[in-house]
């Protein structure tokens, strides 16, 4: 990397972590994943960046009180692979399992990815149907937004200077909920074209929770509330989902570019959001 | 003396692995960003930003005062070092002056403005963004067709038309076949521009040593010898006062079968300032300066009658040679026309080349060079007359075959086909994919809305590059054997393996012709004072052509290790085998290293002998090797999204003899994947102005292990009369037969749609919009 000048720190815990990024012009060092590219091209030339690969605090996955907690620092391979998530939240790890490839994912970090807030980037959708929680710290104290007020637009996020990302908070899945989080890969990237999440509960032969999060299709991630209120009550039949999944791109500003035109991204918004609800029912009791 | 006979066993045709993976799985190669040395400088280039801009002025004022900083120079300074040299010569062929650095104008994104020379590679990035350059910026073309308009931007001025050549090749009567034929199919078909991707971008290392006046060169390239020739020349340099060292290369395809003006550039740098310089190449600059491969745009026509028989084959070849000749770019094409009759009998074709000045980077060699394009080309219309004939496409194809008692055939583009079984390979594929079965299960699959195809590609190569006559620069290869007094034994070779793994395969026959273990001998390459002058590695020809040179050195050592034998034995009656002279009689024997050992000390010499155990050969081949095949490709499409997957890939390779099949194998699994990228994903893309838009590998979609199929590979074996090892060449022919394979086998998916031809990259989205025509879901 022929990055131009930078000071580098790298404290040990996450009270020195804070004091250096309150001091204003300091760029949080996570995986690297997406800043070290850009670094590299000289397109973010940050006169300072804190590692915060030494934090020990902000890597974990824990559950307390009926939700599961990811440290900000915790890696995409830590969260395919945790026993924790798999059996009591699995769609993060699905999301997970779905970046990039083996390296990227031994790097890069949950809250590096999400404080980048790439549009396309695979979290999102997951943690916009789980209705995760971001937990904020500062050297001045804390705060917790819910994802989509955390996600504000395209490589924009709520953080403040001087804030970073301590944890995500993700609920503890009721027994029978089925979860899916399916794809389409820009082949060149590894990021999502399209990718839709979903997470479904049904009751009585009725669907009676259904949350879809939408990512690569818009300049931000989004829930599918539409999607999801035409399909919430039904029976949940290919019919159902196929109706319900039509809308998803409705009165959304689809992206461009060289690998898919926004015509056919809306298309394959429709397709992918229609297999990850199939999925979703087919495992959910 | 000793009667144990060491070594029986023969190495040829076994799966040895390669020597040479130790050190590069351990991290423990040297490639050119692994030099050291005391008071080593660091270059960084500016380069253009623009696709075409007149430079109005350069103001390196900034950069030359910037801490660190030795040096900065422009295309002002450098006016006394030669232009890049274009080795290809064509009548009439345009040459623009091509400047180590711009002159007064930027011709593509890229094009070498400024170097900034300065103690470390950090010190010399910032200082490029110092210096200050006014640019007018013009208008810029991109496209080939559209720079053949009238009214289009002119690439160089002083030639308007953009037209760098045209070139104009027959044979037999096209008029007539065309008049004569029964039906006649027409189709213009793209093989795009891509980026060949080598893992180690290129890199140079320069060191000047003003006592002596002499140079050494480190460069990551395919062609040491080639390259010391030419940049001597570029530079005014006694060519014995340079020396190039190529050291390990990972990967080249051909992009690095050049001699780029980075590589004079850094010389000029030594010389200047006294110490040596390294330059190495980012990404994005490989992606923008070092040579793409492909774009053509090619319309083809075919005349046939109506049961099958081809009669005629029309080419008109548009190439994008971008802004300059690189060392070969405008020779490429011609290949393509060489080859355009493929594997059929086509006693009549007729081609055009227009070579289309673009403001792009250069095109040139890419893995195949010329024939993936000739091959996607004649392949493509086979399957569109068999569409035509409503014939089977395997029928077809056996129908129009050369025989096998017609060989050596002489083609109607002039080459003398070497040998040929070409029906052995398509039946064995078709045997493998269960051809028949394949339709019936086909015919179900459709009728229940999924999209099954098949597509076969038969294909032929030109290889073993090549008799000296039909080469720019000599078209034969060399090879010394040194023998150790005791007894060890080095081969250098003047090909430059860079990942083909001669070091193991030359070792292999060496070992079998000399009777030692394969662990006696080392192979040396890439440094032009230590191996003899030789041409290089590209175009499948290190076995093919430095393999027969090889093997006639050995021949020549073993009549001096027979001499000594003869003399140490005191008998003519001696045979030479397994590392030992053995008196036939007696049974007495006389190791190599006991027989060596005598050639050097020299007590006593046999008659008309000279001390001493080495033999130089330089072997001119008698003609090109053509390896050929059939790959058979099952893919579906889905419908609700246009994705391709790839069922089977089935590869039938002939390419004569094998010396070692481990290696073998891993050619063709390398080719197809570079074809499979070729066919699905990779695409350089240019917009209006100029601009890279896949310009870094988060958009230009290189093949990842994870997308690749399982590759069953197998083989026929034909051996080419042409060499004594048999061989033919292997490293492109992977991807020469994948393209077409997978488009026909995507367009048999889609045919009862009515699709008849679709251009690569097979992109979903492209496939999407064939299966549901206006958007329709």
């Amino acid at each position: 990397m022929i990055s131009q000048n930078f000071e580098y720190s790298a404290p040990n815990n996450l009270n020195e972590a804070l004091a250096l990024l309150a001091g204003g012009n300091a760029k949080v060092l996570a995986g690297g994943m997406s800043l070290i590219p850009l670094m590299k091209l000289r397109l973010a030339a940050p006169d300072h960046l804190v590692d915060l690969s030494r934090v020990a605090d902000l890597k974990s996955i824990r559950e307390e009180a009926g939700s599961i907690r990811i440290g900000a620092m915790t890696t995409h391979w830590e969260i395919e692979s945790s026993p924790l998530l798999r059996a009591k939240s699995p769609l993060l790890a699905v999301a997970a399992s779905n970046i990039g490839d083996v390296q990227v994912r031994n790097m890069g970090t949950i809250g590096g990815s999400i404080a980048h807030a790439d549009p396309a980037a695979d979290y999102p959708a997951s943690l916009l149907a789980l209705e995760a929680k971001v937990r904020i710290v500062s050297a001045k104290g804390e705060r917790t937004l819910g994802i989509v007020e955390f996600l504000v637009d395209a490589l924009t996020t709520a953080l403040d200077p001087g804030e970073i990302v301590r944890e995500i908070i993700v609920p503890v899945e009721a027994a029978g909920t089925g979860v899916s989080y399916q794809k389409m890969v820009q082949p060149a990237s590894g990021f999502a074209i399209v990718g839709a999440a979903a997470r479904v509960q049904k009751s009585g032969g009725k669907v009676s929770l259904v949350r879809v999060g939408m990512t690569g299709l818009a300049g931000k991630a989004f829930r599918a509330t539409g999607v999801e209120n035409l399909l919430a009550g039904t029976g949940g039949t290919a019919a159902d989902v196929q109706k319900a999944a039509a809308v998803v791109a409705d009165g959304i500003d689809a992206n461009a570019d060289l690998h898919a035109s926004a015509a056919y991204r809306r298309q394959m918004a429709k397709v992918y959001t229609a297999r990850a609800l199939t999925q979703a029912l087919s495992r959910a009791s | 003396m000793a009667t144990t006979i060491t070594k029986t066993e023969t190495l040829v045709g076994k799966s040895i692995r390669r020597r040479e993976d130790p050190r590069l799985i351990t991290g423990t190669a040297t490639y050119v960003d692994d030099i050291q040395m005391p008071g080593m400088h660091h270059a960084c280039i500016l380069r253009s930003p623009h696709g075409a801009a007149r430079i109005r002025s350069i103001d390196i004022q900034a950069a030359s005062a910037h801490p660190g900083v030795v040096a900065v120079f422009t295309g002002k300074d450098v006016a006394a070092v030669g232009p890049v040299p274009c080795g290809a010569s064509l009548p009439g062929l345009r040459v623009p002056a091509h400047s180590i650095l711009a002159k007064d104008r930027v011709y593509f994104v890229g094009h070498p403005v400024a170097v900034v020379v300065a103690t470390d590679r950090y010190v010399a990035a910032d200082a490029i963004d110092l210096i200050e350059v006014d640019y007018e910026p013009l208008q810029a073309v991109a496209d080939p067709e559209k720079a053949l308009a009238a009214g289009a931007p002119a690439v160089h001025p002083e030639w308007p038309d953009n037209i760098a050549f045209t070139y104009h090749q027959e044979g037999g009567d096209t008029e007539k076949a065309f008049k004569e034929a029964e039906v006649v199919v027409k189709q213009r078909i793209i093989s795009q521009r891509l980026i060949p991707t080598a893992m180690e971008t290129r890199g140079v290392v320069a060191e000047y040593h003003g006592a002596e006046k002499s140079l050494i060169l480190h460069s990551s390239t395919q062609i040491p010898h080639l390259m010391r020739t030419l940049v001597a020349l570029m530079l005014g340099l006694p060519e014995n006062h340079l020396r190039v060292i190529t050291p390990e290369v990972g990967g080249g395809f051909g992009s690095k079968l050049n001699v780029y003006a980075e590589e004079a550039l850094m010389c000029f740098v030594a010389m200047k300032i006294g110490k040596p310089v390294k330059w190495i190449e980012s990404r994005r600059e490989n992606f923008q300066c070092t040579t793409h491969g492909r774009g053509h745009v090619d319309y083809y026509e075919v005349a046939a009658k109506r049961d099958g028989t081809v009669l005629g084959l029309r080419l008109k070849l548009i190439q994008d040679l971008g802004a300059y000749h690189q060392l070969l770019t405008p020779a490429i094409p011609t290949l393509s026309v060489l080859m355009m009759p493929g594997l059929y009998k086509f006693r009549n074709v007729n081609a055009d080349i227009v070579g289309v000045f673009t403001n792009c980077v250069p095109t040139d060699a890419y893995r195949g060079a010329g024939r993936p394009e000739a091959t996607h080309g004649i392949e493509r219309m086979m399957d569109l007359l068999a569409a035509e004939l409503k014939m089977d496409p395997a029928e077809l194809r056996l129908k129009n075959f050369i025989g096998n008692d017609e060989f050596p055939y002489q083609t109607a583009t002039g080459l003398s086909y070497d040998s040929g079984n070409y029906a052995a390979p398509l039946k064995k594929a078709l045997d493998l994919a269960d051809y028949h079965n394949f339709r019936i299960e086909q015919k179900q699959a459709k009728a229940s809305g999924r999209l099954l195809g098949i597509g076969i590609s038969t294909y032929g190569e030109i290889c073993a590059f090549g008799p000296s006559p039909a080469t720019p620069a000599g078209g034969w290869e060399s090879a010394t054997v040194k023998i150790d007094p005791s007894g060890k034994v080095t081969v250098m070779t003047g090909t430059s393996p860079h990942g083909q793994g001669e070091e193991t395969t030359f070792a292999q026959i060496a070992a079998d012709e000399l009777g030692v273990p394969i662990d006696d001998i080392i192979v040396i390459h890439g440094d032009t004072a230590i191996v003899q002058y030789g041409i290089g590695t590209f175009g499948s020809r290190g076995t093919a052509v430095g393999g027969p040179a090889l093997y006639f050195a050995l021949q020549e050592l073993k009549k001096k290790v027979r001499k000594f034998g003869e003399m140490l034995l005191e008998s003519s009656d001696v045979t030479f085998v397994g590392g030992h002279c053995v008196h036939n009689k007696t049974g007495k024997s006389v190791s190599l290293a006991q027989i060596a050992g005598a050639s050097y000390r020299a007590m006593k010499l046999p008659p008309d002998t000279t001390p001493g155990m080495v033999a130089t050969y330089f072997w001119e081949p008698p003609n090109f090797a053509f390896p050929f095949g059939a790959h058979i490709v099952i893919t579906e499409v889905d419908p609700d999204t246009g994705h391709v997957e790839i069922k089977r890939y089935i590869a039938v390779d002939d390419c004569g003899n094998i010396i070692n099949p481990l290696l073998v194998a891993g050619q063709v699994h390398g080719g197809v994947v570079q074809g499979l990228g070729q066919a699905l994903w990779e695409q350089a893309v240019y917009d209006d102005n100029g601009q890279l838009v896949t310009g870094e590998l988060t958009d230009y979609a290189i093949p990842k292990a994870s997308m690749i199929p399982w590759i069953e590979s197998s083989h026929t074996t034909t051996p080419s009369p042409v060499n004594p090892l048999g061989v033919k060449g292997v490293g492109e022919a992977g991807t020469i037969g994948c393209s077409p394979a997978v488009v026909n086998s995507v367009v048999d998916a889609l045919s009862h749609l009515g699709v008849r031809h679709i251009d690569m990259p097979l992109t979903p989205e492209k496939l999407w919009n064939l299966v549901h025509p206006g958007g329709q879901a």
